[in-house]
C-alpha cells in the first residue's frame, strides 16, 4: 500500500484496520543469490539497492534479533558530509545526496531534516584546520561556510560566549547536514526492499559459514538452518570481528562502546547540530524535543552496549561548558552502542580473502550518516564485483600499503579516532 | 484549610502554612506537602496537557513515575521544565506553571489535535509529510517541533552550583521502605559501613501511605524507632532526597542528592544538587514496586489516579483527591484504598473488581461504606478538563452500570521496580503468580529485597530486607546481624491479571506520549511486534517517565495480540538514570571558566604585568604578544617583536614544552629506539634535534634532546604532546624494552625555560652568567648544552639551540626561579633593548626559517614529507621504522612541505587555502595540497607560508593557484624552498 | 569501572588510559613489514576475556596488564608491566 496523506485519511475511516505489514515476515528459503548478514541500516540499504539498482531480488537479509537492533537503533541520528580526505569526501556526499531523496525513493518519511551542523572552533589552529576541511568540501561540490563568532552567536545565542574557558571563535557550517529519524530509516529500507522481493528474516543468527572444497563461501549456518548463498555480504558493524572470525579472518578493527544520551523533551532550543571544539560534546534536538547528545567513546574494548560514569560526566561537562542554559534540563536516558573502530577511523567495504565473502565494516561512530551510500556502494560491489567510484578506497589492504585514510591523524590507535 | 484537606491525620505540619502559585493563582499548602498534594488539597484537577493530542490531564501518581503532572518550576535562569509535581517538596513562594499549552491550560489551542486524532495514530508521520519534499524543513517539521516538546528550558545560564562527591561504603541501600530499613538495620548492626539512599524527604516508603503494624506497633512508630537506631550508628549514613540512579562496573553507583531543591534558592555557597559516586562492596536494592493501571476508555480524564496514589494523598498528605470515588481493581491491594477514603470521610461510589468474587471482608467493607461491588470493568469515564463526572462499567454477564463520581482509583497490580537491577542488561523474568516481571540476572554485588523482588506482603518485605542486609554485611566481611527480624502480617495479594478493557473511546497506555491500546494493535498489524519495535514505532515508554506506568501494560496488550506469552514477549531494555538527572549535576563545577584547569608558566604574573595578550595552548595560557602603547593591532606588535629579536635580543617563555629526564646506563640505547636518529653517539654537552615516529611510520613528535651526562639526557617534546610522549616513552620502557636500564621523569613543571634570541644574546647572557663561564662561539658552540653558574650562585642549564634562526640560547632554571628569571632578563637586557616576545613572534620566526610545527606534524605526514627523511637511521631499529617504508608512504606523489609566497607581494595569505595547478578549475583531481601555516614576514616584508603539496620539492618556482572559496579568495602563489630567511644558517651559528 | 592498580590500589577508570590488546608482541627490528603489519593493525578483538594494556597516568604512571572480560567488563587480574616500577629486567 502506498503511503500518503490520502491513504492515511482513507485508513482512518476504517479505523486503521487494513494496514499491511510494513515489511513481509519472511521465512528463510533454501538459497539466495545474495545473503546479507545484518538487518541494520547498512544491510537493509544494501538489499534495497541490490534489488532496485542492480535487479538482484533473490536476496535475504538475516538479522539475529529485530531489524535495527544494532547501531542503526542507538545512534545520535546525525547526517553530514563534512569530510576532508579523498575516499571519504566523495562517499559521504554520495550518501548525502541519497538522504536528500530518500523519502521519495522509499515512500517512507524518514524525517531527513537538513537544519545544518556547526563545528565550533576555539583557536586559530582549529579555524585553519576547518578552513582546510571546508575548502576541500567546496572543491568537491559540497556546501560549507566558515562562520565568525558573530555569525555563530546570531545562530545560537544560548551558547556560552562570554564566560568560557575556551571562548568560541567561530564555526564551520554545513547547511545541508542535519538529522534523520534513525529507526524510520531501517523501516523505510525494509519496507522498500521487501516490496521489491527481498526476504527480511528476523531472529535468525548466523553461526557459521558453509565453505566448498576450495574454501569459497557457499552459504551460512544459522539458528534457523543452513541457507545457501551465491555471495555473502556482512554488514554487522560492532560485531564484524566476531563474524569474520567464523571465516578465519582477523580485521584491523576493535569494538568499543560509545555512549549516547537524550534529555527530556523541551520546546525548540537548538536549531541544528552543534559540536563543541574544546571538549567532547555534540548535540541536536529531536522533533519530539529531546536533546540528543554524545561525546567520546569510553575508550576500552567492549561488547557490553553500556558504558561507565567518567564518560557520562565528561560529556555533561562539555555540555554545560558550551551551553549553561541546559543545567536544569534533565538527562532522561543513556545507552551504549558497539562501534567497529577501525585503525584509521575510516570504514572498509571490500572483498575478503575468502571467495564470495564481502565485508562492510569499520564505521567507527559514523555509520548512520553513511547508511544510504554504504548500501549503494556495497550493493555495487556485490552485484558487479567492481568498486563503485565513490567506494574505491575503503580497501582492506590499505593498511598493508600504507594508504590509510586518517581524518584525525591519530594512527593505528582505534580509541583515538 | 483547603477544600480537599481532611480534618486530621497525615504527615503534614498543619501549623506551618506555605504560599505557592500555580499558573499565577495563589494557593496555600502545608509543610510536608508536595506540590501535587497541595494542588489536590486545593481541589485542582487539571494540571497539564498531553504531548500529542494536548488532552487535559490530572495528577496520576504520587511519585517520580508521574506521567502527567509536569510543570515548569521557578522562573528566569532557574526555570526547570518537566518537573514532576509529585516530587516537588512545597516551599514558601514556590512558583509553578503548566506547560505544553497555549494560551492557557483550560483553553489550549492545540487541543484541536484531538479532532485529527483518527489520523494522528501511531507512526502516522512516517506515512505522510513527504510531498513536496522541500516542505519538510520549512513547514511540516517546524509545525511538529513547535507542537512537541514539553516545558521550556531557561533562557539564561543556570545560576546555581552543582557538586560531585565520592563516597565509599560496604553496603549501599536503595530505598527506605520496610525492606530498605530492615536491610540497613541488619547491615548496620553487623558493623558494616552503610549508606541508605531515600528518594523522598522522609523515610518509610509505602509505610507512610499504607500504615499497618510492625512488631505490634503502628508502622510510623516503627519507622521512627528504626530511624533513631540507624542515626545512632556511626557508620550508617542516611541520605534522604537522594536517588540511586545508576549501577556501573566495579561496584560504582551514581546517586543524585537534591540538596536544596526544597528551598526557593540555595543558601550561599551551597550546591543545588550533588552527584554522588558511591563505591560499595554490596548493594541492596529495596526500591519497591510501582503500581500499574488498567487501560480503559477515558482513563486519562483528570481525577483518574492510581489506587496507591490515592492512599498516599489521603493517608500521608491528608488530601482527598476525590470526594466520591470509584475504585477499579483486579487485586486485593487496591481495596486498601477504600479503607483509606472512608476513614478520611470520603465516599466510595462503587468498587469495580475484575475478579468474579471478593472476600467476606471486602463485602463487609462495602456494607459499611454503602457502595456496590461491580464485577467487571470500567468501559467509559466521562468528564473532560473539569475532571471525572460519570463512570460506566460493564458487568460480567452483560449489564452496564453507571455511577456518578469525581474520581477513579485504578489498580492493575504491582510491578517491581526492576530498573536498577537491569542496568547490566540482565533481562527481568516474568513471574506468573504475581503477573509481573522480577529482577533477572543481577549486576555483581547486588541483592534485591522486598517488593522490588516481587515480595508484596509487609511481612515478606521485612524478612527479605533483613536477610539481604545480613547477607550484604557478611559478604563485605562483617559478622552476623543482631536482633530479630521485625514481624508483620502477610496479607494476601490475590490478583487476576487484566490489562485493558474494550471501550468506545481512547484507552491510554502511555499517558504522556498519548499511546493508546489501539496504537499497540496498529503496531502489531504493521509488523512492529518486537517490544523494541513497539516502543520505537508508537513511542510507548519513551516519555519522561520512561514507561514506569505504561511498559508492562503495553507489552501485555502486544502479547495478547500476538498470542505469545508475556514472558516470551519480554521487556525493552532498562537504561539509567533511574530518574532523569539534571545535566548541571552531572557536570558539577566543570563549567564556564572552570570547565578545565589552567596551567600557567612560571613567568605568567610577570607577563601579565607587561600587559601581554594570552592565548590558550591546550591547558596553558601563554603570552601571545606584548602590545605597546600606540600600536594599532596585533600585527604591529608582533612585527616589532620579530624585528627586535632579529636585530637585537628578545626572550620568550618556552616552559610549556614537555621536558623529560631520561637517566640510566641504557638511556642512549633507549633513545635510539624511540627516535629515528641516533642519540647514543651524541657527545656529553651536546644537543640534537630528534624526530619520533608512531609505530605506523608517521611522525609523532619532535624536539631537542641534550646529553647532560653519560647516563643523563634531557628530552623536550612539543607543548601539545608533552603528556602523550611521556606515556609513549613509559610504554616503550616498561613494556617494549624492559631490559633497558633507564628511568624517566617528567619535569615539565620543574624547570622554567626561556629562549633568548638575537645577535645580542651573548651580551645579555654575560650580564646574567658568571664570568667564569665561556659563552664564546668556541667555548659554547651551536648545539652545545651544559650546566652553567649564574651570577649570584644559581645553577642553570644552558642550551645553544635556535628555533628562530638567530644566535640563541635556551636557559633553564628551577621553576621557582622562573618569575625572577623573566625579571632579571629584563634588567640584564635593558642596555641591549631586550624585548619579550610571545608565541606569535615565535611562530613568525619559525615560518621564516621553514621549521615544521603542529600544522605540518598533522598525524599523517612522514619524516620524508617534512623534508627530514635523511634523519632516518638505516643502522638501527626504532619505533616506526618497518612501517615507514610501505609503498604509499614513500610514493613520489606524496604531499610534501614547501614554502609558498604570493605572486602579488602585497597579498595576504591564509592557512587552509588549497593549492591547484595554475589556472586549473577546482576539482578533486586538481586539488594538490593546501597551505598549512602563514605569517606576515617582517624580514621579507610580505606574507609567506608553508604548505603540503604533491611533489612539492620538485616544483620550486612553479606558480600555482591558491583556492579559498570559504573566504571568497583565489590568487596565485609561488612554490619555493621552505627556508625563507638566512637559508645558510649563518646567523644561528654566529 | 575500578582498576586495582598493584601500586596504588583500586582506582576509578578515569585515572587510566587504555591502549588495547596486550597479546600482539612487537616483532624484532628485522622482522619485516608483514610481521609489523600484523602487530600494528590486526586484532583478535575478542568478545570475552582479553589481556590488555592500561596506563595509570593519573597515578603511578605504570603500565598495567589486565585481564578483563569485554562482555561483562569484569577484571580478572591486573599486574604491572615487566618494566613497571622497578629496575630493568633480564631479557
Amino acid at each position: 500500500m502506498k503511503y500518503s496523506i490520502f491513504s492515511l485519511a482513507r485508513a482512518a475511516l476504517s479505523g486503521h484496520k487494513n494496514w499491511p505489514r510494513t515489511w513481509r515476515d519472511a521465512a528463510p528459503k533454501e538459497r539466495y543469490d545474495v545473503v546479507i548478514i545484518g538487518g541494520g541500516g547498512h544491510g537493509l540499504a544494501t538489499a534495497y539497492f541490490l534489488a532496485h539498482e542492480f535487479g538482484i531480488r533473490n536476496v535475504a537479509v538475516l538479522e539475529k534479533g529485530w531489524i535495527g537492533s544494532g547501531n542503526a537503533g542507538r545512534n545520535t541520528t546525525i547526517i553530514r558530509s563534512n569530510y576532508m580526505l579523498p575516499g571519504n569526501i566523495g562517499f559521504y556526499e554520495l550518501s548525502m545526496k541519497l538522504w536528500e531523496r530518500m523519502e521519495q525513493d522509499l515512500n517512507y518519511n524518514t524525517m531527513v531534516s537538513q537544519r545544518g551542523i556547526v563545528n565550533l572552533y576555539h583557536s586559530d589552529a582549529q579555524r585553519d584546520a576547518y578552513a582546510r576541511r571546508g575548502n576541500a568540501m567546496r572543491i568537491n561540490g559540497i556546501d560549507s561556510e566558515l562562520l565568525d563568532q558573530a555569525a555563530v552567536r546570531k545562530m545560537m545565542p544560548f551558547l556560552n560566549f562570554d564566560n568560557a574557558r575556551f571562548p568560541i571563535q567561530g564555526g564551520l557550517l554545513q547547511r545541508r547536514a542535519g538529522t534523520a529519524r534513525h529507526d524510520a530509516v531501517v523501516w523505510g529500507y525494509a519496507h522498500a526492499a521487501s516490496g521489491l522481493g527481498v526476504d527480511i528474516i528476523q531472529n535468525c543468527e548466523v553461526t557459521g559459514f558453509v565453505r566448498d572444497a576450495a574454501g569459497a563461501v557457499t552459504g551460512v549456518e544459522t539458528s534457523r538452518g543452513t541457507i545457501g548463498a551465491g555471495k555473502v555480504g556482512m554488514a554487522v558493524a560492532g560485531n564484524s570481528s566476531r563474524v569474520a572470525a567464523m571465516a578465519g579472518l582477523r580485521l584491523p578493527i576493535e569494538s568499543h562502546v560509545l555512549q549516547a544520551f537524550v534529555s527530556e523533551g523541551i520546546k525548540p532550543l537548538i536549531p541544528g547540530v552543534v559540536t563543541f571544539g574544546a571538549g567532547h560534546f555534540y548535540v541536536s534536538q529531536s522533533d519530539k524535543g529531546g536533546l540528543v547528545f554524545g561525546g567520546d567513546i569510553d575508550g576500552y574494548n567492549s561488547y557490553a552496549q553500556r558504558g561507565n560514569l567518567p564518560t557520562v560526566e565528561d560529556v555533561c561537562e562539555g555540555g554545560m561548558a558550551l551551553m549553561p542554559v541546559i543545567g536544569r534540563v534533565r538527562m532522561l536516558r543513556q545507552w551504549g552502542g558497539i562501534m567497529d573502530m577501525s585503525m584509521d577511523g575510516t570504514p572498509i567495504i571490500d572483498r575478503t580473502p575468502v571467495d564470495n565473502l564481502y565485508i562492510n565494516a569499520g564505521w567507527c561512530y559514523g555509520g548512520f550518516k553513511a547508511t544510504p551510500g554504504s548500501g549503494l556502494v556495497f550493493a555495487h560491489l556485490l552485484a558487479k564485483n567492481e568498486f563503485h567510484k565513490e567506494g574505491a578506497l575503503f580497501r582492506l589492504d590499505r593498511f598493508r600499503r600504507g594508504a590509510m585514510i586518517d581524518e584525525k591523524g591519530q594512527g593505528a590507535q582505534p580509541n583515538l579516532h | 484549610m483547603s477544600s480537599h484537606r481532611t480534618a486530621s491525620g497525615g504527615l503534614i505540619d498543619r501549623g506551618h502554612s506555605l504560599r505557592f502559585s500555580f499558573d499565577g493563582e495563589s494557593m496555600t499548602g502545608q509543610a510536608g506537602d508536595t506540590l501535587a498534594s497541595a494542588l489536590i488539597a486545593n481541589g485542582v484537577k487539571l494540571v497539564g496537557r498531553s504531548f500529542k493530542y494536548h488532552r487535559p490531564r490530572g495528577i496520576f501518581t504520587a511519585g517520580s513515575e508521574e506521567p502527567n503532572a509536569l510543570v515548569e518550576l521557578r522562573s528566569g535562569g532557574r526555570r526547570e521544565p518537566n518537573t514532576r509535581a509529585t516530587t516537588i517538596e512545597l516551599f514558601d513562594g514556590l512558583e509553578a506553571t503548566s506547560q505544553n499549552r497555549w494560551p492557557s491550560l483550560k483553553h489550549d489551542f492545540l487541543s484541536i489535535n484531538q479532532l485529527a486524532s483518527p489520523i494522528f495514530v501511531a507512526g502516522f508521520y512516517y506515512k505522510t509529510f513527504m510531498w513536496p519534499a522541500k516542505l519538510w524543513e520549512s513547514f511540516y517539521e517546524p509545525m511538529i517541533r513547535r507542537a512537541a516538546g514539553l516545558g521550556r528550558a531557561a533562557e539564561t545560564a543556570d545560576p546555581d552550583h552543582y557538586e560531585k562527591a565520592w563516597a565509599h561504603c560496604d553496603v549501599v541501600i536503595a530505598g527506605s521502605g520496610p525492606a530498605g530499613l530492615t536491610a540497613a538495620l541488619a547491615a548496620g548492626r553487623a558493623g558494616a559501613r552503610v549508606i541508605l539512599c531515600e528518594e523522598d524527604f522522609v523515610l518509610g516508603g509505602r509505610l507512610n501511605a499504607d500504615g499497618g503494624e510492625i512488631d505490634g506497633k503502628p508502622a510510623r512508630e516503627w519507622v521512627a524507632a528504626a530511624e533513631a537506631e540507624l542515626r545512632g550508628m556511626p557508620d550508617v549514613r542516611i541520605m534522604t532526597r537522594t536517588t540511586l540512579t545508576g549501577v556501573f562496573d566495579g561496584g560504582v553507583y551514581s546517586a543524585l542528592e537534591r540538596v536544596n531543591d526544597h528551598v526557593a534558592v540555595p543558601p550561599e555557597h551551597q550546591p543545588r544538587q550533588r552527584l554522588w559516586r558511591i563505591v560499595a562492596k554490596r548493594a541492596v536494592v529495596a526500591a519497591g514496586a510501582l503500581e500499574r493501571p488498567i487501560a480503559f476508555s477515558g482513563n486519562d480524564t483528570p481525577g483518574v489516579m492510581l489506587a496507591s496514589a490515592v492512599r498516599t494523598y489521603v493517608n500521608r498528605f491528608a488530601a482527598l483527591p476525590a470526594k466520591r470515588l470509584v475504585l477499579f481493581t483486579n487485586n486485593d491491594d487496591g481495596w486498601k484504598t477504600v479503607d483509606a477514603v472512608l476513614s478520611a470521610g470520603g465516599q466510595v461510589a462503587a468498587v469495580v473488581d475484575a475478579r468474579p468474587a471478593v472476600s467476606d471482608a471486602h463485602r463487609a467493607l462495602a456494607g459499611k461504606g454503602q457502595f456496590a461491588i461491580l464485577h467487571g470493568g470500567i468501559v467509559d469515564v466521562s468528564g473532560g478538563a473539569g475532571g471525572v463526572r460519570r463512570v460506566k462499567a460493564a458487568l460480567t454477564g452483560g449489564a452496564v452500570a453507571e455511577v456518578e463520581a469525581d474520581g477513579v482509583a485504578v489498580s492493575g497490580g504491582w510491578n517491581p521496580a526492576v530498573g536498577l537491577t537491569s542496568y547490566h542488561r540482565g533481562r527481568p523474568a516474568w513471574r506468573e503468580d504475581i503477573a509481573a516481571f522480577v529482577p533477572g540476572a543481577l549486576p555483581p554485588g547486588m541483592i534485591v529485597a522486598g517488593s522490588a523482588n516481587g515480595a508484596f506482603s509487609l511481612g515478606a518485605c521485612l524478612r527479605e530486607g533483613f536477610a539481604a542486609g545480613s547477607q550484604a554485611a557478611a559478604d563485605a566481611g562483617h559478622g552476623a546481624a543482631a536482633g530479630n527480624v521485625p514481624a508483620a502480617a502477610d496479607e494476601p495479594y490475590s490478583l487476576a491479571p487484566m490489562w485493558h478493557v474494550k471501550g468506545k473511546h481512547k484507552a491510554f497506555v502511555d499517558f504522556q506520549n498519548d499511546v493508546t491500546v489501539s496504537d499497540v494493535a496498529l503496531a502489531q498489524r504493521e509488523g512492529f511486534e518486537s517490544v523494541e519495535h513497539l516502543k520505537r514505532y508508537t513511542t510507548l515508554g519513551m516519555a519522561t517517565d520512561q514507561g514506569k506506568t505504561s511498559n508492562v501494560v503495553g507489552l501485555a496488550v502486544m502479547a495478547e495480540l500476538t498470542g505469545k506469552g508475556i514472558a516470551e514477549t519480554g521487556t525493552t531494555i532498562y537504561r539509567p538514570p533511574y530518574v532523569p538527572t539534571a545535566i548541571g549535576a552531572l557536570a558539577g563545577h566543570h563549567r564556564d571558566e572552570n570547565f578545565h584547569s589552567v596551567r600557567l608558566p612560571h613567568s605568567h604574573h610577570w607577563a601579565e604585568e607587561q600587559g601581554a595578550v594570552f592565548v590558550d595552548t591546550g591547558l596553558w595560557k601563554r603570552a601571545q604578544w606584548y602590545p605597546k602603547k600606540g600600536e594599532k593591532d596585533w600585527l604591529e606588535s608582533v612585527t616589532r617583536e620579530v624585528k627586535a629579536v632579529r636585530s637585537g635580543v628578545g626572550f620568550c617563555d618556552v616552559s610549556t614544552l614537555g621536558k623529560i629526564d631520561v637517566r640510566g646506563p641504557d638511556a642512549g640505547a633507549f633513545l635510539d629506539r624511540v627516535y629515528i636518529n641516533t642519540f647514543s653517539t651524541l657527545g656529553v654537552g651536546k644537543a640534537r634535534y630528534g624526530i619520533m615516529l608512531r609505530e605506523d611510520g608517521i611522525v609523532y613528535d619532535d624536539g631537542t634532546t641534550s646529553r647532560l651526562a653519560e647516563d643523563h639526557y634531557f628530552l623536550t617534546t612539543t607543548t601539545a604532546k608533552a603528556g602523550l610522549v611521556m606515556q609513549h616513552l613509559e610504554f616503550c620502557r616498561q613494556v617494549l624494552f624492559p631490559e633497558l636500564d633507564v628511568q624517566l621523569a617528567t619535569v615539565t613543571d620543574q624547570w622554567a625555560q626561556f629562549s633568548i634570541a638575537g645577535p645580542k644574546t651573548r651580551d645579555l647572557l654575560r650580564e646574567l652568567v658568571d664570568p667564569s663561564e665561556d659563552l664564546s662561539n668556541e667555548g659554547f658552540p651551536f648545539m652545545a648544552a651544559r650546566e652553567v653558574l649564574l651570577r649570584g650562585g644559581l645553577k642553570a642549564r644552558l642550551f645553544r639551540i635556535s628555533f628562530s634562526g638567530e644566535m640563541a640560547f635556551e636557559i633553564s632554571v628551577p621553576g621557582r626561579y622562573g618569575d625572577a628569571m623573566a625579571r632579571n632578563l629584563m634588567i640584564a637586557g635593558k642596555a641591549f633593548g631586550v624585548t619579550p616576545y610571545g608565541t606569535e613572534a615565535l611562530g613568525v620566526m619559525r615560518i621564516e626559517k621553514g621549521h615544521v610545527a603542529g600544522p605540518e606534524l598533522n598525524g599523517t605526514t612522514t619524516a620524508g614529507d617534512l623534508g627530514l627523511g635523511k634523519m632516518m637511521s638505516t643502522k638501527k631499529d626504532y619505533i616506526g621504522r618497518a612501517m615507514a617504508g610501505r609503498e604509499a608512504l614513500v610514493a613520489p606523489d606524496r604531499q610534501v612541505v614547501v614554502g609558498v609566497k604570493p605572486v602579488d607581494k602585497g597579498r595576504r595569505l591564509r592557512s587552509g587555502a588549497h593549492l591547484l595547478p595554475k589556472d586549473a578549475s577546482p576539482s578533486p583531481q586538481t586539488d594538490q595540497g593546501y597551505v598549512t601555516s602563514v605569517c606576515y614576514s617582517p624580514m621579507l616584508e610580505q606574507w609567506i607560508g608553508l604548505g603540503l603539496v604533491a611533489r612539492g620539492r620538485e616544483r620550486h618556482g612553479e606558480i600555482v593557484t591558491a583556492y579559498d572559496p570559504l573566504r571568497s579568495e583565489t590568487y596565485e602563489v609561488e612554490l619555493c624552498d621552505n627556508v625563507f630567511y638566512d637559508p645558510e644558517g649563518g646567523r644561528q651559528r654566529g | 569501572m575500578r582498576i586495582n592498580c598493584p601500586f596504588c590500589g583500586p582506582r576509578e577508570n578515569g585515572e587510566f588510559t587504555y591502549l588495547g590488546d596486550a597479546k600482539p608482541v612487537r616483532p624484532e627490528g628485522g622482522a619485516g613489514e608483514e610481521a609489523f603489519y600484523d602487530y600494528v593493525y590486526l586484532r583478535d578483538n575478542v568478545a570475552g576475556e582479553m589481556s590488555e594494556w592500561w596506563y595509570h597516568g593519573g597515578g603511578c604512571r605504570s603500565w598495567l596488564k589486565a585481564v578483563r572480560n569485554t562482555v561483562t567488563h569484569e577484571f580478572l587480574s591486573v599486574e604491572a608491566a615487566p618494566g613497571a616500577g622497578g629496575k630493568a629486567v633480564q631479557k
